[in-house]
Parts: structure tokens; C-alpha cells; sequence
């Protein structure tokens, strides 16, 4: 199925609750989304034609993986008019791992002429989770494929519309340029660290509070089946996400220091593991209820 | 006698791995099948390393081992049953015969009676018919297979009932034209390969073993990699032959890289435009190389030209599209670099320093600025030790480049491509107008950075890497953080070596007990020493036994010395490394002599006659009186001592230690006479003494070159 993209910030469409939450579990879940992913620290005021601070993922989700998904993601490439008899396609070792979200897997990233397109991934684990089925993420970097495909060479000469009446081109840098420029400003020089701390600090609170709150619920016998369903695991993995992407702009604004990036990082990590495994407890609640609904796939 | 093979396939294998698991199966099966005997090992021309061709590509590894026994060879053998006595009453045969002839199958007129030490006993001759080979491999390949290590591997399968490195899609085992039903990972072995994923049909059906190269050859993949290799070295040269002059640079790494990346290999020439030139070769090769795994062209006068080689996995590029593709990622990759290399110079090193108080070395030791002051205040002092000596090092140029050394970090360049720290911050000390020798200091500073590397090309670069190397592992080590196994995370055995090394290979006259006490007197009074947990005594013996360690290694397996050599050698002391080098030099030379055998076997005994004189509280005259002495031997050998002893000391003081010990082998006829007629240990309490006093003064004097009594002999 075709999910649209989540509307908070991430880093990567991995983080967006249809994978990060979806994988976990033995449901099976096929789906693509487009996710707009920010990178604070890969900023670069819109100068560099390769390197952007907001760039769009193609996420791709098979649980489980079918047998022939390398030939599927093959026949993928050839439907975006990539004929690849005329090229030269390798599958080169990447192996992936999110510290701030327990998770990692192995796989390949896609060359395509020398040309990284694709991040080609079998999750082993995710929230500190073993997955059980695992599943294949395809995460396609369209603005690489798009240069590729209109053989142009910054990102920001991408024809992304032309009037079918005028031929007037509309391009990446129209749409894109400002969003840049002033995203690197903000983020390398605006934003207010202290601020932004206690943004992070008021968000992993509320984070972490809803967690015990939901582990208090599930320990109480008295607790009702519709009490446990009904609790915003959601809206505490909303407040996680937000406190990954806020780390993510203190980095680039250089307001960690080395040492104290890795006790951030467990800090978002702890949510995320409370999370997942929240998250599994959750959906064995209603047991029966839950495979009378079917779940969506 | 049938063909065998087996083919895995999988999804791609990550290349650095294909190799060791090709090498792991490979053993495997041959010991499997010698245990089994199902084989005789005679290697067929053709055949390289373990018998079996080496056949393996991203998709699949795979056996092909000609002639196999199609069946164990049957075996017949005697099994004993029960005493006969139990077995035979009155001649007839009792349940215990019967049972037995039963669970042998055959008759009870078959049984034979035989003597034993134990008695008479009854006995059957059985004949067991060898299995088939195709039973016996599809039922233990499968464990085989399970059982290939690979340094990261995955589960696939709902349940996680096996690990590889990559899920298994098909898998080929053949006797001959029959299928050996084999299961791994829910696959079941067929006759069905597969071709190129592009190139070849997606079905390939493999008759027989024998004609498996070939048929997979119809279908675009080259299984064997010395073929790929030869096929990638001709179209290297035929891609490199259209630029007049030109020549593609060797790379070992990079071709066994694109071996196991590519099933059917080609190679194209690509451009890129000459301005990129001005950008310094190492940054142009290690962005071809390391992230675009191109081989680099020179020109003819050996620099590098406006080309690169880039091979692929398919059969050519017939409308340049390939070509087109990787020169627009290497112009965008060449463009970063050279914005990198731009942004940085509007920030000299100089302007760098301070930006390093941000920057982490440790946790607990601080700064990489912390670290500067540090490695420059180590320096210096090591530098004074070489003016001692002689050496002339520019103390003042080294002070500069520890300063600098690190503030390459803070640049854009080694952020983006790490591998060139150090080198990075050479190249910009040069353009930014620095002393040629700050430059070069800098650039070395994390040579050498393996065994094979070579040191630091200049003496101030030496100063540097060792200052700071030996800054790291005395930090490391007082916090405790000392390697153990096969954990080093710091890389500290790595560094170790490299401060061997470098004292070795420049001759320094370094100590390296005197350098790391000196290291870490440079944290004394730092926020960092409130957490060392190692200190005194304690740091200072595990900084020897590591460093100790770290010179054994060199010894044994950069110079290729004896273990038994250099453990004499590291008896007589281990902080001169160039000494100890030295030393361990000469003695190697001087082993195979068999009067240094016999000398070896003499220390041993005087040092175990001492022992034992030492553990029974026997008087040891110190020093002993050559008046006192009765026998002619001992009055010969003592009298031999001090005139060799002198000439060794002379020797010794200028390192001519292979003369010395020549001198020392000169000992063996009255060390020999000694042994043979004179008795130690003698009832006259102060004669004993008196002889004891003599080989404690044999021992004292010849024992600072090496501990002779290490040696190994084959005499007693």
C-alpha cells in the first residue's frame, strides 16, 4: 500500500512510525511512502550541488521479504525507465545502524554506474527488538535518481515541473533554494541552543512519563483491555521523534561536545527501546480483538 | 569414479568475505570426504591450494572436486562377543550365541572362537558395506555449510532457524548427472544454477559437474577468480592503451576488491577534467580508490593523469552511458573535495588551534588540544635525548608540528574523508607556507601504520609520531584501559608497535620504559589524572609487559626471529630496543654454531646448580677466590674469565655483539672440562662455595647480551 509521508521532522523514513513501529511484531506490512528526511548537519546553504538538509526518501517496506525482492527492486529501477542492460548495477556491502533508535541491519548500498542509489537493508533489529519476521527496507534517494535519470549534474538543475502548454520549466532550485539556504542559517547560526535544550528536555520528559504511565497501566490487573489499547503510544513516539530531530540540530549547531554525544544519544535510545517494546505489549493486548480488526497490509 | 559439485548461491556476498569462506568450505569438504574416504587427494593439474578449483563470485561459492568415490570402500572386520564359555554350553549354542549372532547378522555356524589375553571368546567376521556418497553428503554438507564463519551475518527466515552471510536462493549438488538431496535453509539442492543477473538467463541448467565452468561461462559469470582477475588485468591494459603513454597503477587490495564485486567483469577508461589536477594525488586517489574503487593512470613520468579506470559487471559500454555515469559522480565528488580543500584555507592550521579545545580526544583524558601541549612538552624532551646522543633533529620544527598535528581534525576535508588525517594537515602545513619539515612531520605523524608501513620518513617526524602515540598509551594505560585479548579498541598494540618500529628503523637511542614515565608526566596535575585508576609501580609494570609484548612481536615476526632467540635476547633487558634488536640479531647468527649449543646447554646447567644451591641455603662465595680453587679444570676457567670477559665488554660497548658472543664461545672447552671432571657440589662447604662463586661470576658476566639459558637445545 501507499502511505503519504509523516509530518514531523525526521532524519531518515526509517524513523516514521510506518517502519519504525510497523516492523516490529509478526504482522505482515508491505509499504511505500515518500518521506521528506532532515539532516541539519548536511546542510550547506544551498551551495553544494550534491548535499541538501532536506531531502526526499522513497521508503520501501516488505515484511517479510519475498523471495525474489533483489529482482523485484531490479524490475523497480527498470519501470523508472532505467534500461539496465546499458548500465552496470553492483550490489557493494552497507551495513546500517541507528544508534539513537537500537536498530540495525545488513545489506548493500545499490551502485548504479558509480552512482550510490539505494539503500538496500534486511533489519535484524529495531528498539533493541530482534524482528521475527525481519523485512526488507528499500530507501531510493529520489533527488540522486531524478539527477541521474535528467543526466544533469546539481541537484538543483532537476526539472521538477513542466507546463504542458508553455514547456516552462519549473526546477529543483525554485521549489527548494530558499528552504536551503535559510535551514542552514537557522540551523548552523539561529537556533537558540539553550532554547533548543530545553525543548529536547521538555519533550523527553513528556516522552518518558507517558512510557512509565503506560507500563504502571499494563501491570495493573484491574486494568481493562480498552484502557491498555486506547493509551498514546503514538503520541509518546511523536515526542521521541521530536527530541531525535532537536539532538539532531544541537549537533550541527555544535552545541554537543564529543563526550556528550554518546549519553544524548542513550538518552533518545532508552526512549525508543521503551518504545518498541511498549509497542509489542500494546499490540498482544487484544490478542483476538486486534486479528478480528485484520490489520492493515 | 563420479564428478562433484556444489554451488550456493546467494545474494551478493560482501566482497572482503569471499575469499576466507571459499577457503573455510573448501577445507571442509575435503576433510569430510578424506574422513569419509570418498576421496583420494591427489591434486589434478589445474587445481590450486587445496585441490579444488577456486570457484566463487559475489552470488555463489562453489566445490568442483573431480572423481569422487561413488560409495565407501566395504570394510570387514572382526567384532568379539561374549566368553566362550557363556556362549557354548556342551557344544550347543546358548541365547547368549544367538544373540549375538543375531546382532552381527549371521549364522551361529559362522562364529569363530578366538584367544585372547583375556580368554577364549566368541567372534563374528562381518562385512560392512560402505555407504553411498551421495547419502553420506546430503546428510553432513548441509552442517558444513552452517558452519562457514562469517564476520557479520544475518537470519532471513521466519523463526531464525539458520544464519549466513546473505539469504541462500538456490543451491546446485551433483554426483555426476544425480542430484545429491541436500537441504540448507529450506532449499533444496537441484541441477538449477542461475546466470549474470543481468547478462544470463535466469536458468541454467548444469549437466554435470565437468561441464559446470563452462555452462555458467554461456551464461555471463566467470566462476573462477583467477580467470576475473586475468580478464580485469587485459581490460585494464586494453582500456589504458587508448591514452598514449599512459600506464594504470597497480593496487593489490583494489583488484582482489573488484574480483569479488563483478561475475562477469569488464573495464572502461573515464575522463575527468585536468583542473581537478591542482587538488594534491592523495586526495584524487583515495576519492577514487576508497569511494569509487577506480584504479588511477599515470602519465609516462609516473604522475597521475586526467584518467580513471573503473571496472564493471557487465560486458561493455557500447553507447558510453557507464562512462558517462561514473565520470558525473566523480565530477561531483572531485567538486566536494576541492569546496573542502577551498573552505579550509580560509582557516589556516595556525587559526586551528583553538578550535581543537572542542574537539574530544578522550572522554577522560580531554582535548585533542590538551593533547598537543602534551605530545609538544614529550617531544621536546625526547629531543634532547637525541641532541645528547648526536643526532641532529630540529627541536623547534618538531614543537611546531605537534602543535599543528591535530588540527587537521577541524578541517572539512578529513571530515569527509577520515583515512586522509594526518596527511591532510601535511599538505595544508605546505601550502600554507609552513617549513618543509613541519610539513613532512605532520604528514608521518601516524606512520607507521601497519607492520609493512615504513616509519617517518625525517627525524622530526619520528619525534612526533612516537610523542604522540606514547601520549596515548600512557593516558590509556593509566586509566586503565589496557589491552586485553582480543579487545584493543584504542588500536594501543598498533600504536606499540609503531613506536618500535620507529626507534628501531631510525636507530634512536630511546628507552621505552624512560618514554612512557615520561608520558605520563605529562597528565601530572591534569583534570584527567583524578580518574587514572593505574598509577606507581603498577603503571609502570604493565606499560613494560606491554611494551615487552609489543618488541617480541616485532622481533619474531617483523625480523622473523626464533621465539627462543628472542626471549634470551628480552631476558637481558627489553627498554633499549635498539639494543635489544641488535642483540637478538647476533644471537640468531650465532645459534646454529654447536659451540653455542654447548654453551647454551652449560648456562642451563649453571643456572640450575645455582637454583638448587639457592634453595637449600648454600653458601655462594661473591666473590669467589681463584686461590681457593683445587682442580686444574676450574683453576683453567677461572683463569679464562676475566680476559673474556673484557674483550666481550669492549664488544659489547659498541654493539659488536656477533664477536662478543664468539668471544663467549670460546669458553666451551674449559666450560666442557669443568663440567666433565670437576664435581660442585661437594661435601667441603667452602670448596662448594668457592666453585659456586665461579658460575655465579660466569653467569654475571655472560648473561648481558642474552640469557643463554633460554635457548633451546636438543641436549640435555
Amino acid at each position: 500500500m501507499l502511505q503519504q509521508p509523516y509530518d514531523i521532522e525526521v532524519g531518515a523514513g526509517t524513523m516514521a512510525p510506518e517502519t519504525f513501529l510497523r516492523v516490529l511484531g509478526p504482522k505482515p506490512y508491505k509499504v511505500a511512502y515518500v518521506q521528506p528526511s532532515r539532516r541539519p548537519a548536511d546542510g550547506r546553504y544551498g551551495d553544494n550541488p550534491n548535499r541538501l538538509y532536506k531531502h526526499m526518501q522513497l521508503q520501501v517496506i516488505l515484511k517479510p521479504p519475498p523471495e525474489n525482492v533483489q529482482e523485484l527492486y531490479l524490475e523497480s529501477l527498470a519501470a523508472l525507465g532505467i534500461d539496465l542492460r546499458k548500465h552496470d548495477i553492483k550490489f557493494e556491502e552497507d551495513n546500517w545502524e541507528a544508534p539513537t533508535l537500537a536498530a540495525w541491519g545488513v545489506g548493500w548500498q545499490v551502485m548504479l554506474d558509480g552512482l550510490e542509489i539505494t539503500q538496500f537493508t534486511y533489519f535484524q533489529q529495531c528498539g533493541g527488538i530482534d524482528l521475527d519476521p525481519i523485512c526488507a527496507e528499500l530507501t531510493y534517494g529520489l533527488e540522486r535518481i531524478a539527477a541521474f535519470l535528467q543526466d544533469v549534474d546539481s541537484i538543483y538543475d532537476i526539472v521538477w515541473a513542466r507546463d504542458p502548454k508553455t514547456g516552462r520549466e519549473v526546477k529543483y532550485r525554485d521549489v527548494r533554494y530558499q528552504d536551503e539556504l535559510q535551514m542552514s542559517v537557522y540551523n548552523f547560526e539561529k537556533a537558540d541552543v539553550e532554547k533548543t535544550w530545553k525543548h529536547f528536555e521538555l519533550y523527553e520528559s513528556e516522552s518518558q512519563t507517558l512510557i512509565n504511565q503506560f507500563n504502571t497501566l499494563m501491570a495493573d490487573k484491574n486494568a481493562t483491555v480498552d484502557a491498555k489499547e486506547r493509551f498514546p503510544l503514538l503520541g509518546a513516539y511523536e515526542l521521541c521523534l521530536k527530541c531525535s530531530h532537536l539532538f539532531n540540530l544541537l549537533d550541527a549547531r555544535g552545541a554537543i561536545s564529543v563526550t556528550e554525544r554518546v549519553g544524548v544519544i542513550a538518552r533518545i535510545r532508552q526512549l525508543a527501546v521503551g518504545l518498541a517494546k511498549a509497542y509489542v505489549a500494546q499490540q498482544n493486548v487484544g490478542g483476538e480483538a486486534v486479528k478480528k480488526q485484520g490489520g492493515a497490509a | 569414479m563420479p564428478d562433484f559439485l556444489l554451488e550456493i548461491g546467494t545474494e551478493e556476498i560482501p566482497a572482503r568475505m569471499i575469499e576466507n569462506a571459499w577457503m573455510e568450505i573448501a577445507k571442509r569438504l575435503s576433510d569430510l570426504l578424506l574422513r569419509e574416504s570418498l576421496w583420494n587427494a591427489e591434486p589434478s593439474p589445474g587445481m590450486t591450494g587445496i585441490g579444488f578449483l577456486e570457484a566463487a563470485t559475489p552470488r555463489r561459492l562453489a566445490l568442483v572436486v573431480p572423481g569422487v568415490m561413488a560409495s565407501q570402500p566395504d570394510v570387514t572386520e572382526q567384532i568379539t562377543g561374549p566368553s566362550f564359555k557363556v556362549a557354548f554350553k556342551d557344544g550347543k549354542p546358548t541365547p547368549a550365541a544367538e544373540a549375538f549372532a543375531k546382532k552381527a547378522g549371521v549364522d551361529v555356524a559362522q562364529l569363530e572362537k578366538v584367544t585372547n589375553p583375556k580368554g577364549e571368546y566368541l567372534a563374528a567376521t562381518v562385512r560392512r558395506k560402505g555407504r553411498k556418497a551421495a547419502e553420506i553428503l546430503a546428510e553432513a554438507l548441509p552442517k558444513e555449510v552452517a558452519g562457514i564463519y562469517w564476520a557479520k551475518n544475518m537470519y532471513w527466515r521466519a523463526g531464525k532457524p539458520e544464519r549466513f552471510v546473505r539469504p541462500v536462493r538456490w543451491i546446485v549438488a551433483l554426483l555426476d548427472g544425480e542430484v545429491i538431496p541436500l537441504e540448507f535453509a529450506g532449499i533444496r539442492a537441484g541441477q538449477h544454477s542461475r546466470g549474470h543477473r543481468i547478462l544470463g538467463p535466469a536458468q541454467v541448467e548444469i549437466k554435470s559437474p565437468a561441464q559446470y565452468v563452462e555452462t555458467l561461462q554461456k551464461a555471463h559469470v566467470e566462476i573462477v577468480g583467477a580467470d576475473r582477475i586475468h580478464k580485469i588485468r587485459k581490460a585494464l591494459d586494453a582500456a589504458t592503451r587508448t591514452v598514449p603513454g599512459a600506464r594504470w597503477r597497480e593496487d593489490a587490495e583494489l583488484l582482489k576488491t573488484v574480483v569479488n564485486l563483478t561475475e562477469w567483469p569488464s573495464a572502461i577508461l573515464g575522463n575527468f577534467d585536468k583542473q581537478y589536477l591542482s587538488l594534491p594525488e592523495e586526495v584524487l586517489v583515495t576519492v577514487m580508490r576508497d569511494h569509487q574503487k577506480y584504479f588511477a593512470v599515470e602519465d609516462a613520468a609516473g604522475k597521475l593523469a586526467p584518467h580513471f579506470l573503473a571496472v564493471l559487471n557487465t560486458d561493455g559500454d557500447p553507447d558510453g552511458l557507464i562512462r558517462h555515469g561514473n565520470e558525473r559522480v566523480l565530477r561531483a565528488r572531485f567538486n566536494d573535495a576541492r569546496f573542502f580543500w577551498d573552505t579550509d584555507q580560509k582557516t589556516p592550521l595556525v587559526n586551528r588551534v583553538e578550535m581543537l579545545k572542542a574537539v574530544t580526544f578522550q572522554k577522560d583524558l580531554g582535548s585533542y588540544a590538551a593533547k598537543a601541549e602534551r605530545t609538544a612538552t614529550l617531544a621536546e624532551k625526547l629531543c634532547s635525548v637525541l641532541a645528547k646522543s648526536g643526532q641532529k633533529v630540529n627541536a623547534n620544527a618538531v614543537q611546531q608540528a605537534a602543535l599543528l598535528a591535530k588540527t587537521d581534525l577541524t578541517s572539512e576535508l578529513v571530515k569527509e574523508f577520515t583515512e586522509l588525517q594526518g596527511i591532510v594537515g601535511g599538505l595544508y602545513a605546505k601550502a600554507q607556507g609552513l617549513p618543509e619539515n613541519v610539513a613532512t612531520a605532520i604528514y608521518d605523524q601516524y606512520k607507521p601504520g601497519s607492520t609493512e608501513d615504513l616509519a617517518p620518513r625525517t627525524l622530526e617526524g619520528a619525534m612526533l609520531s612516537i610523542a604522540d602515540k606514547a601520549d596515548s598509551i600512557a593516558g590509556m594505560f593509566a586509566l586503565g584501559l589496557v589491552p586485553s585479548g582480543s579487545k584493543d579498541p584504542f588500536a594501543l598494540r598498533r600504536q606499540a608497535n609503531g613506536i618500535v618500529k620507529t626507534v628501531v628503523e631510525h636507530k634512536l637511542p630511546l628507552n621505552l620504559a624512560q618514554i612512557l614515565a615520561e608520558a605520563r608526566e605529562g597528565y601530572k596535575g591534569s583534570e584527567a589524572e583524578k580518574k587514572f585508576t593505574l598509577s606507581g609501580e603498577a603503571y609502570v609494570q604493565a606499560v613494560r609487559g606491554f611494551f615487552r609484548e609489543r618488541l617480541e612481536f616485532y622481533l619474531r615476526d617483523v625480523l622473523g626471529l626464533a621465539y627462543d632467540v628472542v626471549n634470551a635476547t628480552l631476558a637481558a633487558g627489553a627498554d633499549d630496543v635498539v639494543d635489544a634488536a641488535a642483540r637478538a640479531s647476533a644471537v640468531a647468527k650465532v645459534r646454529p654454531s654447536s659451540d653455542f649449543e654447548s654453551i647454551s646447554v652449560a648456562f642451563k646447567r649453571m643456572k640450575n646448580i645455582l637454583r638448587q644451591a639457592v634453595e637449600t641455603n648454600k653458601k655462594i662465595a661473591a666473590p669467589f677466590n681463584p686461590a681457593a680453587l683445587k682442580d686444574e679444570e676450574e683453576k683453567k676457567l677461572a683463569d679464562a674469565v676475566p680476559g673474556v670477559a673484557k674483550k666481550v665488554k669492549e664488544l659489547s660497548a659498541s654493539r659488536q655483539y656477533e664477536l662478543a658472543l664468539h668471544e663467549i664461545s670460546r669458553l666451551r672447552p674449559p666450560i666442557d672440562a669443568f663440567f666433565d671432571k670437576v664435581m660442585v657440589m661437594v661435601e667441603d662447604e667452602n670448596l662448594r662455595a668457592q666453585r659456586l662463586g665461579l658460575l655465579q661470576t660466569l653467569v654475571n658476566e655472560f648473561s648481558s647480551i642474552a640469557d643463554f639459558s633460554e635457548i633451546v637445545t636438543e641436549k640435555k
